[in-house]
C-alpha cells in the first residue's frame, strides 16, 4: 500500500525543478489499494486468515497505515524510510526482500500509484518472488489453492485461472471499498505495526526535470443552444481542423 | 547508446494495433539519431503474414514467434520470448506501446535485465548519447524528464502520442520465426470475453464523445452513441455515471479511469472535476456541452455550448451527419 497525496490536491513543483513540493498535500491510501485492501478484507471474512498490510514510506505514512487497521486488516508492516529512492525497481526489490520472510496465499497490489502513475511495482515482485501475477483485475475468486481472476484490457476482459500463491494488481472495479467507522478507527490504535528499516538498493531512474504541462490555449463559448451548433461545425472543420 | 532498438509490434488477432505502428516509427527516429538498427518483435497468432508491413514504418529486421498458445497475451510466455530476443541481440532500448499488455510486460523484462521502466512516455529525446524519456505524473499534473541508468533503457509510449508515419521508399525488412517452447508456468489464459462489437478502444480512438451525470440516465446514452457512430468514434464516461451504473468501467476517462487523448473530445453533461479533466486534458481540441455556464469545464475546453444535452447532442448529431455526407 503506497500513500499518495490526495487526487484532488495542486501539485507544486519544487525549487530544485527536480521534485514535488509535498508539504502542504493531503497525503491518502493509493485509491487503487482501496480496492485491493476490500478485496483481502472480502477474502478474509469469507475464508479466515489474516489481512497484512505493508507500506515502504517515511514516517508520515502512520496515519495511512491506521486508517488501513480501521479499514479490516490485522496487523501492518512499515519498512521506514525518509528518502528511499524515488524508483519502482528498488521500491520493489525492497517490498519483495521483506515478503520473503512473510507467508502469504494472496498478494494484492494497486494498478498504479496515483503519483507516480509508473504502473509496475506489482508485477516485479511477483517476478522477484516467482509467483505469477495477474494485472488490472476487476474479479477475484479463490478456491482450492487457485485462484479465477479476470483482467481488463481494451475492448474486453481475459480470463486467467493462476495456483496460490499469487500476485494481482487491483483495478477500480474489483470491490467497493467500505467506510471506517469512529469505533473502529479507535480500535485501529491497538493493532500492531512493525516497523523495520528497508534493504537499500540504488535507483536507476533518474529525474532530470519536472515541468508544468504547457497551458492549454483559452478556450471560447460559441452560444447557447442549438443555435450554436452549425457555428461548432464550422469552427471544428475551418479553424481547428479536425472534422 | 550501443545496441539496436527493439520494439515489441503487438498485434491484436492478426492485426498490428495501431500502436504497434507509433512505437516502430518513433523507433526509426531514435535509430536514425544514433545510428542504430530497428529490430520489432510480433508475438501472436496468424501474425506471419503480416510482418514485413513493419518495414513501411521503419523496421529493418522482424523476428515472429507464432503459436495458437500466443494468441491472447500470457505474461510468461511474452516475457520468456522477448527476453530471449533481448538477450541474443543485446538492445540499447526496447519500447512497447503503453497498452494493458505492454505495461504488463514492460516490468517484467525489466527485473530480468536489471533495470526499470518510463511508463506512458509522450516524448523521447536522444542527448549526449543518452535517452530521455518524458512522462506525465500525478495524472498529468506534472511532466517528468528522465534518464535510466545502464542499457537497456524500457519505455513505455502512450498510445495517440506519437504518429505512425509510412516511409517512402518502405524497408523491406528480413523477417525471422522464433520457435516456442512453453515455459513452465503458474497461469493459465482460459479466455477472452469481450464487453461487445466497439469497434476501438478509448485509448486509441481519435473521437470521444463523452457522458457525464448530466445524461440522467443510461439510456440517454443512445444520443451519444449516435453522435460517436456519425463521427467514427467511441463513447466514454464521468466516473460519476460509471459509478451509478449506466456505463462500464472500462468507459471511464480520468484519473481512476482510462488516460485518453483523441482528436476530438466531445463532454457532453460532464463538470469537469480535476479528476476528470486530467485524464482528457491532453485531447488535441476539447467541446463541452453543459447546461451550467459555470462548469469548471468551460474553463479548459476550446469550444463550449451553454446548453441542455437533450436537445444540444440531436441537433449536432444532424449537423454532422450533413456534414459528413457532402465531404
Ligand atoms: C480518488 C478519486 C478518483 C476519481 N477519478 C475519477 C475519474 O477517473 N474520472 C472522473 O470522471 N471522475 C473521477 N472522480 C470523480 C470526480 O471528482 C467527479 O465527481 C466526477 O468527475 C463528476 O462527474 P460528472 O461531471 O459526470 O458529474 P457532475 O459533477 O455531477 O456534473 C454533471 C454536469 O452535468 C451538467 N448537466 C446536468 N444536466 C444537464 C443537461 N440536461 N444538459 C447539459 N448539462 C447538464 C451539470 O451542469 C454538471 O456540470 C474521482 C474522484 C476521486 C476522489
Ligand atoms: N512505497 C510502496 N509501499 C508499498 N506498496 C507500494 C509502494 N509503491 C508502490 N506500491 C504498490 O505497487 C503498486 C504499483 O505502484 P507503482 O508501480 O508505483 O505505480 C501500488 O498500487 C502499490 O500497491
Amino acid at each position: 500500500m503506497r500513500r499518495v497525496p490526495d487526487t484532488a490536491t495542486r501539485i507544486k513543483i519544487a525549487l530544485d525543478g527536480k521534485s514535488i513540493a509535498t508539504s502542504d498535500a493531503e497525503f491518502v491510501i493509493n485509491p487503487y489499494e482501496e480496492y485491493a485492501l476490500e478485496q483481502g478484507v472480502q477474502l478474509k471474512e469469507k475464508y479466515g486468515g489474516e489481512v497484512i498490510v505493508l507500506t515502504l514510506g517515511p514516517e508520515k505514512s502512520t496515519s495511512v497505515i491506521l486508517k488501513a487497521l480501521a479499514l479490516g486488516a490485522d496487523r501492518a508492516i512499515h519498512l521506514k524510510s525518509e528518502n528511499f529512492p524515488d524508483d519502482p525497481s528498488a521500491v520493489a526489490r525492497a517490498i519483495a526482500t521483506e515478503l520473503k520472510t512473510v507467508e502469504f496465499d494472496v498478494l494484492l497490489f494497486g494498478k498504479k500509484g496515483v503519483d507516480d502513475d509508473s504502473q509496475q511495482v506489482g508485477p516485479m515482485v511477483a517476478e522477484l518472488l516467482g509467483i505469477p501475477c495477474v494485472t488490472q483485475i476487476v474479479k477475484l475468486d479463490i478456491s482450492a489453492g487457485k485462484a479465477v481472476a479476470h483482467r481488463e484490457v481494451e475492448g474486453g476482459v481475459i480470463v486467467v485461472e493462476a495456483t496460490l500463491p499469487a500476485a494481482f494488481t487491483a483495478e477500480k472495479d474489483l470491490t467497493v471499498p467500505r467506510y471506517a467507522s469512529l469505533r473502529e478507527l479507535v480500535a485501529a490504535r491497538k493493532k500492531p505495526i512493525l516497523v523495520k528499516e528497508p534493504q537499500q538498493f540504488p535507483g536507476i531512474l533518474e529525474t532530470i526535470s519536472v515541468q508544468y504541462p504547457p497551458p492549454r490555449p483559452p478556450g471560447r463559448v460559441l452560444g447557447k443552444g442549438v443555435e450554436a451548433v452549425p457555428m461548432l461545425v464550422k469552427v471544428l472543420h475551418e479553424e481547428a481542423k479536425v472534422i | 547508446m550501443q545496441g539496436p532498438i527493439l520494439v515489441f509490434a503487438e498485434s491484436s488477432g492478426s492485426e498490428f494495433r495501431k500502436s504497434a505502428f507509433e512505437a516502430v516509427t518513433e523507433a526509426r527516429r531514435l535509430a536514425d539519431l544514433s545510428k542504430t538498427e530497428v529490430h520489432a518483435l510480433s508475438i501472436g497468432h496468424k501474425i506471419r503474414d503480416q510482418a514485413s508491413s513493419l518495414g513501411k514504418f521503419g523496421a529493418d529486421k522482424v523476428s515472429v514467434a507464432e503459436d495458437e498458445m500466443l494468441k491472447l497475451f500470457q505474461p510468461d510466455f511474452y516475457r520468456q520470448i522477448a527476453l530471449d530476443l533481448a538477450k541474443r541481440i543485446n538492445p540499447s532500448v526496447i519500447l512497447l506501446p503503453a497498452t494493458s499488455t505492454g505495461k504488463d510486460l514492460a516490468p517484467r523484462l525489466a527485473i530480468y535485465l536489471n533495470t526499470v521502466v518510463a511508463t506512458e512516455c509522450t516524448e523521447l529525446e536522444i542527448s549526449d548519447d543518452d535517452l530521455i524519456a518524458t512522462r506525465p505524473a500525478y495524472a498529468g499534473k506534472v511532466l517528468l524528464k528522465v534518464k535510466m541508468r545502464g542499457n537497456p533503457k524500457i519505455a513505455t509510449l502512450r498510445p495517440n502520442v506519437f504518429t505512425a508515419k509510412e516511409r517512402v521508399p518502405a524497408i523491406s525488412p528480413s523477417v525471422e520465426s522464433l520457435s516456442f517452447e512453453k515455459p513452465a508456468t503458474k497461469m493459465t489464459v482460459k479466455e477472452f470475453v469481450t464487453h461487445g462489437a466497439k469497434k476501438q478502444d478509448l485509448t486509441e480512438a481519435g473521437v470521444i464523445v463523452s457522458g457525464g451525470r448530466g445524461m440522467g440516465g443510461p439510456e440517454n446514452y443512445k444520443i451519444l452513441e449516435e453522435l460517436a457512430s456519425v463521427m467514427g468514434g467511441v463513447v466514454g464516461a464521468s466516473r460519476a455515471s460509471v459509478d451509478a451504473g449506466w456505463r462500464p468501467h472500462s468507459d471511464q476517462v480520468g484519473q481512476t479511469g482510462r488516460t485518453v487523448s483523441p482528436t476530438l473530445y466531445i463532454a457532453c453533461g460532464i463538470s469537469g472535476a480535476i479528476q476528470h479533466r486530467v485524464g482528457m486534458i491532453n485531447s488535441k481540441v476539447i467541446v463541452a456541452i453543459n447546461k451550467d455556464p459555470e462548469a469548471p469545464i468551460f474553463g479548459f475546453a476550446d469550444y463550449g455550448i451553454v446548453g441542455d444535452v437533450f436537445e444540444v447532442v440531436p441537433a449536432l448529431t444532424q449537423e454532422m451527419r450533413k456534414y459528413y455526407g457532402k465531404n
